[in-house]
C-alpha cells in the first residue's frame, strides 16, 4: 500500500465503501450464473452425447477415455440407421396411424365439449364439471387392463383404433384448458350472435372458434406430442412388426442389441436413431416456445 | 347431476332447452366418460373377483385375488416398498430441486428463457429417446460415466445393475426430466405481484426473510398442484423402471406399475392385475385427499377465493 498514490488511496477506499454491498452483489451474480451453466451443461449432456455418438464407428464408441468430439464423423450413420431398419415405416406409423388422427379428434371433440362447459349455462354444469376434472386423477393403469380386454373383444387388437377412438371422446386435461380459455372471451360477442339468431354451434363455429387459434394450437401441440412420445399404449396394444411406430420401432433396435450381446454399431445407430426421433420435438419447441410455456403454465396456476 | 334430476319438472321451458343444448355439447365427453371410464372402472373390479387369463370365461373366485396379494405374495410388499421408496424420495427431490432452480430463474438474469428451455426439454421428448441415452451414459462398460472414471483410474460405478444403486440412478434420472414443474413454478414465481415485495423491503425484510414469508406463501397453491401431479404420476412411473432396467436387478427397481403390467401381459394374469388397479387407485385417492385436507392448513389462496 506504501508505494500508492494519496490519490490512488483515497479511490480504493470510495470503491470500498460504496462497494462493499457491489461487491457482495458481483459474487451472487457469478455464483448465479456458474450454477446456471454447470446445470444447463450437465442437462444439456444426454442430449449431446447421443449426437456425437451417433456420428461414431466401434473403434470410437468403445474406447476409454471417452471419445468427446468424433474425428472423423460418420453421418452416414443416421442414414444407414434409419433405412436399415425399417424406420420409414415406424415413422409413417407414428405419423399418420396415429399422432395426425389423434389430434385431430382430440381438437374437434374438446372444442366441442369445452364450449358446453365454458358457453353454455346449464344446470348442474359445474358439478359434471368437477367430475370431468377429477378422472384425470385416475391413474392410466387401473383402466388398461379393463379396456385391454374389451378392445380384443371387439377385434381391435393389432390396430391403432384403441389408440386412436378415445380421442374422439375429448380428454380432459384439454377440455379443462379450453374451457379457461373460452371462459375469457367476453360474452357479449356471444350475446350479439344469439340476438341475431345464431344457434349456439353457429356461435362455437363463427365467433368462438376464430378467437380460439392459439389455444386450439396448444391442444393440438400437446396431444401430438404425446402420441409421438407415446411408448406403452402403442406397447399393450401393437405387438405386429408392421404396425410399430417409432417408440417400439426403437425398442425394437435396442433388443436386437441385447440378444445378439453388441452388434455392429448398435449404439451408435441407436443413438442416430434417438436422435432423429427426438428432432421433430425440440423443432417443434423452438419454433412454438412461448404457446409450449404458456399452456403449461396456465393449467399449473389456474388448477 | 343428482341436483339436476329432481329439479327437472320445476323447470322453465328456457331452463330445459339449455340443459339439452349442454349436455349435447357436452355428449362426447359423457359417452367417453360412461364407455372408457365408468364402464371400465366397474368391469375391472368385477375381473379383480375372478380368474382369467384371456382364454375362456372369468371364473368367479371371491376376494382371493386380493388375498394373495396381501398374504401369498412377498413380492407385493417388496414392489410397495420400491415404490414408496421411489415416490417418497423422487418427489421432494424433483419438486425441491425444481423450486430451487425457478427461483435463481425469477431473479434479474440474462437467458432466461435459454435456461428454461434447457431444463425443459428433458421433459417433453420421447421417454424412448432418453432412456436408450442414460442406458448408454450409465453403463457399466462402455458408458460415458464410467469411461470417465476408468481414465482416472477410479473405480466404475454399477448404476443400473447394482440393487441398491438403480433406484437412486432412476431417481436421478426423474429428476433431470422434471422440466414441467420447473416452468409451472416459475410462472407462479412471477405472478406474485411486485408491491408485496416493495411492501416487505420498506419494513426491512432481508432477501431470505422476502423469500420465506412472501414468496414460498404465495406460491403454495402452485406447489400443491405440483405436489399432488408429481405424487400421481411417480405412483403411475412406468417407463423408467421398464426400460431401463426391467423391474431388475432383483427386483430392486420392480415398481407398481411395472409389476401390473407384467401381472396382465406378461403372466395374463388379468384377475390380480385388475386388484392392483384397484389398489393403486385407492392408494392414488387418499394420497390426494390427504394432501388436499392438508392444504387447508399450509396453503394461502390470497383475496382470490
Amino acid at each position: 500500500m506504501s508505494t500508492l498514490q494519496p490519490t490512488q488511496r483515497r479511490f480504493i477506499k470510495q470503491a470500498h465503501k460504496d462497494g462493499s454491498l457491489s461487491t457482495t452483489r458481483f459474487f451472487v451474480e457469478i455464483s448465479k450464473y456458474t450454477v446456471l451453466i454447470v446445470l444447463s451443461i450437465t442437462w444439456i449432456f444426454p442430449f449431446y452425447w447421443m449426437f456425437t455418438s451417433a456420428l461414431k464407428n466401434d473403434s470410437q464408441v468403445y474406447t476409454i477415455p471417452p471419445v468427446l468430439v468424433p474425428i472423423p464423423a460418420h453421418w452416414n450413420n443416421f442414414y444407414d440407421a434409419w433405412t436399415l431398419n425399417n424406420f420409414n415405416l415406424y415413422a409413417f406409423n407414428s405419423v399418420f396411424l396415429y399422432c395426425l388422427p389423434a389430434t385431430l379428434l382430440t381438437v374437434i371433440s374438446s372444442t366441442v365439449v369445452a364450449y358446453g362447459f365454458a358457453r353454455v349455462h346449464w344446470p348442474g354444469r359445474d358439478i359434471v364439471f368437477f367430475i370431468c376434472l377429477t378422472t384425470m386423477m385416475i391413474p392410466w393403469q387401473v383402466t388398461m387392463v379393463p379396456l385391454f380386454i374389451i378392445f380384443k373383444n371387439l377385434g381391435w387388437l393389432n390396430t391403432y383404433l384403441p389408440l386412436v377412438v378415445p380421442n374422439a371422446f375429448g380428454g380432459a386435461f384439454f377440455i379443462f384448458m379450453l374451457r379457461q380459455f373460452f371462459m375469457t372471451i367476453p360474452e357479449e360477442l356471444s350475446d350479439a350472435a344469439r340476438i341475431d339468431g345464431t344457434s349456439e354451434f353457429g356461435i362455437l363455429w363463427r365467433i368462438i372458434l376464430p378467437l380460439a387459434v392459439p389455444a386450439l394450437a396448444v391442444v393440438a401441440l400437446f396431444r401430438f406430442m404425446g402420441a409421438w412420445n407415446d411408448y406403452l399404449g402403442p406397447l399393450i396394444y401393437l405387438n405386429n412388426e408392421q404396425l410399430m411406430p417409432l417408440a417400439l420401432g426403437i425398442n425394437r433396435l435396442r433388443s436386437n442389441i441385447t440378444a445378439t450381446g453388441t452388434a455392429e454399431l448398435a449404439y451408435p445407430y441407436l443413438m442416430a436413431v434417438s436422435t432423429i426421433v427426438v428432432m421433430p420435438i425440440l423443432l417443434l419447441f423452438f419454433f412454438a416456445q412461448r404457446t409450449f410455456i404458456e399452456g403449461i403454465s396456465v393449467t399449473g396456476i389456474k388448477g | 347431476m343428482q341436483m339436476a334430476a329432481p329439479r327437472l319438472r320445476g323447470m322453465t321451458k328456457r331452463e330445459k332447452r339449455s340443459l339439452i343444448q349442454g349436455l349435447l355439447f357436452i355428449s362426447p365427453w359423457l359417452i367417453g366418460f360412461f364407455a372408457f371410464t365408468v364402464y371400465p372402472l366397474i368391469y375391472s373390479f368385477y375381473i379383480s373377483l375372478t380368474r382369467y387369463d384371456l382364454i375362456g370365461e372369468p371364473r368367479y373366485i371371491g376376494f382371493a385375488n386380493y388375498s394373495e396379494i396381501f398374504f401369498e405374495d412377498p413380492l407385493f410388499w417388496q414392489v410397495i416398498g420400491n415404490t414408496l421408496y421411489y415416490v417418497l424420495l423422487s418427489v421432494p427431490l424433483s419438486l425441491g430441486f425444481a423450486f430451487c432452480v425457478a427461483t435463481l430463474l425469477n431473479t434479474k438474469i440474462v437467458g432466461r428463457s435459454f435456461f428454461r428451455a434447457v431444463m425443459y426439454i428433458p421433459a417433453i421428448v420421447p421417454a424412448i429417446c432418453t432412456s436408450m441415452v442414460w442406458l448408454f451414459l450409465l453403463n457399466i462398460q462402455y458408458g460415458a460415466i464410467n469411461g470417465m472414471l476408468q481414465a482416472f483410474n477410479l473405480p466404475v460405478i454399477p448404476f443400473l445393475s447394482n440393487p441398491t444403486l438403480a433406484k437412486p440412478s432412476i431417481i436421478m434420472v426423474a429428476v433431470w426430466a422434471t422440466g414441467n414443474a420447473v416452468v409451472v413454478f416459475l410462472a407462479g414465481l412471477q405472478d406474485v405481484p411486485r408491491s408485496l415485495y416493495e411492501a416487505a423491503t420498506v419494513d426491512g425484510a432481508n432477501g431470505f426473510q422476502q423469500f420465506w414469508n412472501v414468496t414460498i406463501p404465495m406460491c403454495t397453491p402452485v406447489i400443491l398442484f405440483n405436489l399432488i401431479m408429481g405424487f400421481i404420476n411417480a405412483f403411475q412411473e412406468f417407463t423408467l423402471p421398464y426400460l431401463l432396467t426391467n423391474g431388475g436387478p432383483v427386483n430392486a427397481t420392480l415398481f407398481y406399475a411395472v409389476y401390473l403390467y407384467r401381472n396382465a401381459f406378461q403372466f395374463l394374469r388379468m384377475g390380480k392385475a385388475s386388484a392392483l388397479a384397484w389398489l393403486l387407485l385407492i392408494a392414488v385417492v387418499i394420497t390426494t385427499i390427504l394432501l388436499f385436507r392438508s392444504s387447508a392448513r399450509w396453503v394461502y389462496y390470497g383475496g382470490e377465493k
